[in-house]
């Protein structure tokens, strides 16, 4: 145990978490766009599973990160389109059809890889900035700064576009009209249409924005990990969804718990990998995060209040 | 007409379905009339996969019909997973305790196990939405997560298989006793008893839900819970109710998935769907495409097992995997879940232009027929009145 007490072991552990924290992350704002306009996204996951895959096969067939995150965005903008129209368009219940989501993207995304891969190919890792040509030369020794470096100037794109997104999104909710838009017709559609807002297209549109960051965040995760196998998210983008709640629809709290994740996951493999805990007592630390959302849901539950209409669908009538 | 219509309902999304599932196997080479005979021969092709099928629905109807009444009392239970789970880990304990114990007596013990174990996870988050306003959704979800990890830790920890410690470490049981073995109905194949019992806890379940005061105080909740409060009906213990009967029909499911496996033994791969084939998931499709009525939910399921278990023939046929079965329950869910404003729409169209009238009427017709009148989500308000909202 003491030896995980270490500076240089702690600071690699926390860049680790917050390389970790980047799925959460991406896909948990994306959640929030679109809770913030009304819509709940339960499929999150099963987007995140067709676009990781989308990203690892782009990258086996043309070697490009880019084009694999480009593709993985794709994708979840597509489905967005989906999930818009049930929801938005044909009034769809919202818990519910997120299941059909997920299911759908669970099973296309085995049948597309067992098809088109078959056994498991790993791939070039998304590789941190500082390994890039380009960027590379500014990065490079800043990274070389002691503890500082690794904990800063280590990380891959998606790392900084991530935690870049943070800020974004809070000045795109509170700054600009779209996304007073969003806020309005998620508190009070009727409202917002009386004023003259489309509610039908101000939520579409914060649905495609949510999936999209659905689909770069399962990119990250397969691009990250180098492989893509079934079910490769195993659940993170239902995390995703409770970290919303979790951050009371504010991105700053929700990377908060994005981190929270990340910290418990990196700690955990670091224990496993220095024999510090066994490998089933590995599996009692895995609860933790869970565990730690629970109680926090039961303590904000009534202190907290989310947009008065999410999962009400809108009618004029 | 709006019976008709209501009964359309199923079978044009399973219609829609049978479309997509053609084009998929097109699509990947191969003719869609050979992948389709493969799935039938797959599923009712002989005796031994007719008792195949009739088990791989066994945990979707145990579940379904669970998820039933949950959504009748308007909680959306997402929690089928971690419940199939907890009751599999409780009846297995028991199995693995009293090992000794006449069949007569450890069979039925082991199934109560099971449905207390699937009962506690149930009526926590059903608690947790009562009294504490907390999103069931979530709540089912964390304990999804939290029972995986619950079941590894116990599986590689202390209920591992005493031959496993010093060998390969297969995170299992040992072979479990054959006093808590789902008794064979037909020898040489699989067909076990546990087909009975979901059937007829299908029927009990019916039973309940409109022929008790019980039930109607459940389905009271559910469809409006400002009146049912009003009538005196505790809103909050029928919401816990509901989903501590939910989640002792996934218990139950658990059950049957570890006493009427072959291997007779609990193993884990690490993740849920390892060992619950996403049962959990499968059963709420059941459960909607059945129009979320216990009796109805039966037929169902058997249709959901026979395509995954043809599903499996697709693949060794054909080599077209099955996860193309997942993939379709997926597009049924979507579809079920939004042919109630396209069949209002359609129905508009035909009586020209009454459209408005005939939606709602359809709607309200639908709320009685199919499923809870109260927006499934939005059923916080139960617990949380917004005047207590800061």
């Amino acid at each position: 145990m003491s030896e995980f007490f270490t500076l240089s072991v702690l600071i690699a552990t926390f860049a680790s978490a917050v390389r970790l924290a980047v799925p959460y992350l991406l896909a948990a704002l994306g959640e929030t766009i679109g809770q913030r306009s009304g819509v709940l996204n339960l499929g999150v996951d099963g987007v995140m599973l067709l676009s990781a895959f989308g990203a690892y096969y782009a990258v086996i067939e043309t070697g490009s990160h880019l084009l694999g995150i480009g593709v993985g965005l794709l994708i979840g903008v597509f489905m967005g389109v989906v999930y818009a129209v049930v929801t938005v368009n044909l009034h769809a219940k919202q818990g519910i059809s997120g299941i059909g989501i997920f299911l759908f993207g669970l099973g296309f995304s085995d049948l597309l890889s067992q098809e088109l891969v078959g056994a498991i190919q790993p791939i070039r890792k998304l590789p941190s900035l500082a390994d890039l040509p380009l960027v590379g030369g500014v990065f490079e020794p800043l990274e070389d700064i002691k503890y500082l470096g690794e904990l800063l100037f280590s990380h891959n794109l998606m790392t900084y576009i991530a935690f870049a997104l943070v800020p974004a999104v809070t000045w795109m909710l509170n700054s600009t009209t779209f996304g007073l838009n969003i806020k309005a017709v998620g508190e009070n559609p009727q409202a917002a249409d009386s004023l003259g807002v489309s509610v039908e297209r101000t939520r579409f549109a914060a649905i495609m924005i949510g999936n999209a960051l659905a689909g770069l965040a399962g990119a990250t995760l397969s691009l990250q990990l180098g492989v893509f196998q079934q079910n490769l998210t195993n659940g993170l983008g239902f995390i995703a969804v409770a970290l919303v709640y979790f951050g009371a629809w504010r991105a700053k709290w929700v990377m908060a718990g994005a981190m929270l994740y990340g910290l418990v996951t990196a700690t955990r493999l670091q224990w496993q990998a220095r024999d510090i805990i066994p490998n089933s007592a590995s599996d009692l630390a895995a609860m933790t995060p869970a565990l730690i959302t629970i109680l926090a849901l039961v303590l904000l539950a009534k202190r907290v209040r989310g947009p008065a209409a999410l999962t009400k669908p809108f009618s004029r009538h | 007409m709006k019976r008709v219509l209501g009964a359309s309902v199923p079978l044009g999304a399973a219609l829609l379905a049978f479309v997509l599932g053609s084009l998929m196997i097109l699509a990947l080479g191969e003719n869609p009339i050979a992948g389709g005979s493969a799935i039938i021969e797959g599923a009712f092709g002989s005796g031994d996969r007719l008792a195949v099928t009739a088990v791989r629905a066994t945990p979707l109807l145990l579940v379904g019909i669970g998820i039933t009444i949950a959504f009748r009392a308007s909680v959306i239970n997402i929690g089928g997973e971690g419940q199939i789970i907890a009751g599999a880990l409780l009846s297995t304990i028991v199995a693995l305790a009293i090992p000794d114990t006449p069949k007569i007596i450890l069979l039925p013990l082991v199934m109560v196990a099971g449905m207390v174990g699937g009962g506690i996870w149930g009526a926590i988050p059903g608690a947790l939405k009562a009294y504490a306003a907390v999103n069931e959704i979530l709540s089912t979800v964390m304990l999804n997560i939290v029972a995986v990890q619950l079941m590894n830790y116990l599986l590689r920890g202390p209920m591992i298989d005493p031959i496993e410690v010093d060998g390969s470490r297969i995170p299992q049981t040992e072979r479990l006793t054959d006093n808590a073995a789902m008794p064979t109905l037909v020898d040489g194949t699989r067909l076990h008893l546990g087909v009975v019992i979901a059937v007829l806890a299908a029927v009990v379940v019916y039973i309940i839900l409109w022929r008790t005061p019980m039930g109607f105080r459940l389905r009271a909740v559910g469809h409006n819970p400002d009146a049912a409060r009003a009538a005196g009906i505790s809103v909050e213990r029928n919401i816990t109710m509901a989903m501590a009967m939910s989640g002792a029909l996934s218990g139950l499911a658990g059950v049957m998935l570890v006493f009427g496996s072959e291997s007779l033994r609990l193993v884990t791969d690490g993740s849920a769907a390892g060992f619950t084939g996403s049962a959990g998931f499968n059963g709420i499709v059941a459960a909607l495409f059945g129009g979320l009525h216990p009796l109805w939910t039966i037929p169902s399921s058997f249709l959901f097992g026979a395509l995954l278990t043809g599903a499996t023939q697709l693949q060794r046929a054909l080599q077209i995997p099955a996860a193309l079965a997942v993939a379709l329950n997926g597009l049924v869910v979507l579809f079920v879940v939004s042919s109630d404003r396209v069949g209002g729409w359609l129905e508009g169209r035909l009586n020209q232009g009454a459209y408005d009238s005939e939606t709602a009427e359809l709607r309200e017709s639908a709320a009685d027929d199919l499923e809870p009148e109260a927006d499934l989500v939005s059923a916080d308000d139960t617990a949380a009145p917004q005047d207590t909202v800061s």
